[in-house]
């Protein structure tokens, strides 16, 4: 029985599995003209966000309502909680206001794992530093397994910043679970070291060497300041070498899907045609967030119990 | 009037004076008044010490501890920080200059002089900044500085990143015939790095800081040090690398001395798994292939001493994010008993390990070695090599309990020191 999601290096395969296989279920609640369930009534979720966050903190609020939960939303400025209440006061008052659930997200790697030795209540990693963001990783897996029925022996294409990227970290940690392929593409300034002798892993540093053959083209969100840091010469020059365009995207499979974590820079690691194009699986990630988190708060609210039952398929149908 | 002891039938071994045996000590009035061979009758003393099976070394000597008075008296003070000192077998220690204020200035060598006069339970010798309030950018005024007590210039903490101005230092110390202690550390390099670059800083998505920031100003100094002929001290090192820089400097005689610390070849950054804030230290606790090569290091005496970089801090400050907890490890209380694993398993001998944790740091800052002959102020410790005990950072007597040695078993461990004279039992 699991009390937390911390990341994806926690889990085993068949827990991911587990989580995708739940979050089907809920995909069904979301296509219903009423898209809520009595699931988890009376049960309280916080979102203790120290970074600003639309998405992610919305995708979890909705997750939260949909399931019937109370939720509230507490946004600290990393800045203040420094000069004053120590994490752990702060999540310790979470805890006294009742909270059953505290979402987290921090700049910090390695947070939600400090917090969560300290409270009874379940943290789920809303994504820390450059450490896990793992919700992400298992919307992105329900999303490919959605388009493509498999997700064993794909290859995957993720493109960009993989050094800053929490959002690469997780994925990588889970489709080298799985059995897929990870072809991480980027400059040798963003590729950080050593990151090739993970399971799965394959470094290149041109679209031209990553992209045939690939089944998937994943493109991180670079930061405008990482040109400041010296990583790389001008976003300009890392347009060029680095967006996804049309006469790109025909480098990989004629199949591949298209995926973004959002926001998008649109003309800078992805150009319009491609992102607004019938390849692109943008918005679906965006609408199964919301399904995996629900997944993911049901299975921690309800006591993650082992891998793949379908005795909670039932119990979710009759629920809702 | 002080206490007459006898420190029975301990294995007296003092390198300094070429002693190696089971010997008599008699103690009076804070100096050894005799050394005497079992057989000889002893006259009556106030007490008697029985170091039966235990090693009776001079008094350990510290090159690098932060005693963190005046300013940071909620991480230490010099009171605990030099009863840790003496719990931990020590009889002198150097403590570095980021204090706040800064020991930039002859008055607050004074003021930290008086306050180990009246409050320390060990020799306390001061080290003074190199640069103006460690901004690496104006010298101190050394003179000033040495004649209010300190032994030695060090911007610790951070480095000197002006080649320019670690030359004057260099240079201008000179004059005063005292080292220039280099924190080496490209700050540029390091950026905001937390531990050492590698797959597990990839793994804990922590910024990592990579050997090169260590290596490349070692090289820095070892040619700054060649072109000025200044007395140059290396600290903490931690990295392959500076140990072959400067086993290749000392070869082609350049005047550079070299220190490491017991978590140095002790640990690897595989102890910041799980987000551990105790191991976090600066440098960062590196590989094993570092980790062995800083025991070949003190091994082949390409290292002169072992100090602790003993670096106390409040527990709060320590139980945060990883990127926001202070670096550093309190170091004084296991200090003993991690640096006889050396002698345990064979990489140095007794002797060299006495060498390096009290004669040559006495060379190094030109103090009066501790050695164990008649007539010597009697600063030593009694060591009992055999005892295997386990870390409890609670028990210790500093106020730091910061340690990555929590609940390890260490064989062997200081049960008195004597300081002036005076006994005190370590718990």
């Amino acid at each position: 029985m699991k009390k937390d999601l911390l990341g994806i290096r926690e889990l085993s395969a068949e827990d991911i599995q587990h989580v995708l296989d739940t979050a089907s279920g809920f995909k069904g609640v979301l296509e219903r003209d009423i898209k809520k369930v009595p699931t988890l009534r009376g049960k309280t979720m916080v979102n203790l966000f120290f970074e600003p966050s639309t998405r992610t903190r919305m995708s979890f609020e909705l997750a939260g309502k949909r399931l019937s939960m109370d939720v509230a939303n507490v946004s600290v400025p990393s800045s203040s909680v420094v000069k004053g209440e120590s994490l752990l006061d702060t999540i310790r008052t979470m805890e006294a206001y009742g909270a059953d659930i505290v979402v987290i997200r921090h700049a910090s790697s390695g947070v939600p794992h400090l917090l969560s030795g300290s409270v009874a209540a379940s943290i789920v990693n809303a994504g820390d530093g450059f450490n896990e963001h793992p919700t992400q990783a298992l919307l992105d897996l329900f999303t490919i397994r959605q388009h493509k029925g498999r997700l064993e022996g794909l290859t995957v294409a993720i493109v960009g910043d993989v050094a800053h990227s929490r959002v690469a970290k997780s994925n990588v940690y889970a489709m080298g679970k799985l059995g897929m392929t990870i072809r991480l593409i980027g400059p040798p300034t963003l590729i950080p070291s050593g990151v090739e002798s993970l399971p799965g892993v394959e470094v290149y540093h041109t679209m031209e060497e990553g992209l045939p053959g690939a089944d998937v083209v994943m493109q991180l969100r670079i930061q405008k300041e990482r040109q400041e840091g010296g990583f790389f010469p001008s976003i300009h020059e890392y347009a060029d070498l680095y967006i996804l365009n049309s006469r790109r995207l025909a480098m990989a499979r004629p199949d591949a899907i298209v995926m973004h974590p959002g926001p998008l820079n649109r003309g800078v690691e992805i150009s319009s045609d491609v992102a607004d194009g019938e390849r692109s699986v943008i918005l679906d990630q965006v609408q199964n967030g919301v399904a995996v988190r629900m997944a993911v708060l049901y299975l921690l609210a309800g006591g993650w119990v082992s891998s793949g039952t379908s005795g909670q398929q039932e119990e979710l149908a009759s629920s809702a | 009037m002080k206490k007459t002891y006898l420190i029975r039938n301990g294995r007296v071994v003092d390198p300094g004076s070429g002693v190696d045996g089971l010997f008599n000590i008699l103690v009076a009035s804070g100096r050894i008044d005799d050394v005497l061979p079992p057989e000889q009758e002893v006259p009556q003393t106030d007490e008697i010490v029985d170091a039966t099976g235990c090693y009776v070394l001079p008094g350990l000597v510290d090159l690098h501890t932060h005693l963190r008075e005046p300013g940071f008296e909620y991480k230490e003070t010099i009171a605990s920080g030099t009863r840790a000192a003496v719990n931990g077998g020590f009889t002198a220690v150097c403590c570095m200059p980021n204090t706040r204020p800064i020991n930039d200035e002859p008055a607050i060598t004074r003021y930290i002089q008086k306050k180990a006069d009246t409050d320390g339970a060990c020799c306390v010798y001061p080290i003074g900044a190199i640069t103006r309030g460690q901004a690496g950018e104006s010298l101190t005024e050394m003179g000033g500085l040495v004649e209010a007590g300190c032994v030695g210039f060090s911007d610790d903490g951070k480095p000197v990143m002006s080649s320019l101005i670690m030359r004057r230092a260099l240079e201008y110390s000179q004059i005063f015939k005292v080292p220039i202690i280099s924190h080496a550390e490209d700050a540029t390099l390091s950026g905001r790095g937390v531990m050492n670059e590698g797959i597990t800083a990839v793994q804990l998505g922590l910024r990592g800081i990579p050997n090169a920031s260590e290596d490349v100003m070692v090289a820095r100094d070892i040619a700054l040090s060649e072109l000025t002929g200044g007395r140059l001290h290396i600290a903490h090192v931690s990295t392959e690398g500076s140990v072959r820089l400067i086993r290749d400097a000392k070869k082609r005689g350049v005047r550079v001395t070299a220190e490491t610390c017991p978590h140095y070849f002790t640990l690897t950054e595989k102890e910041t798994l799980g987000y551990n804030t105790a191991a976090k230290v600066n440098p960062p606790l590196r590989t094993d292939r570092d980790v062995q090569a800083v025991r070949e290091g003190l091994a082949d005496g390409t290292f002169d001493a072992i100090a602790t970089d003993h670096a106390p801090h409040h527990r709060e400050e320590k139980a945060a994010a990883f990127d926001d907890a202070p670096p550093g490890i309190s170091g004084l209380e296991t200090a003993v008993g991690l640096c006889l694993g050396l002698v345990h398993d064979g990489t140095i001998s007794l002797a060299r390990l006495v060498e390096m944790m009290s004669l040559n740091p006495c060379r190094i800052i030109n103090i009066p070695v501790r050695s164990i002959q008649k007539g010597a102020e009697a600063n030593l410790v009694i060591v009992d090599p055999a005892t295997v005990w386990t870390v409890d950072p609670l028990t210790f007597v500093s106020r730091g309990r910061n340690t990555p040695f929590e609940g390890r078993h260490l064989k062997g461990r200081p049960v008195f020191t004597f300081v002036s004279g005076e006994a005190f039992a370590c718990q």
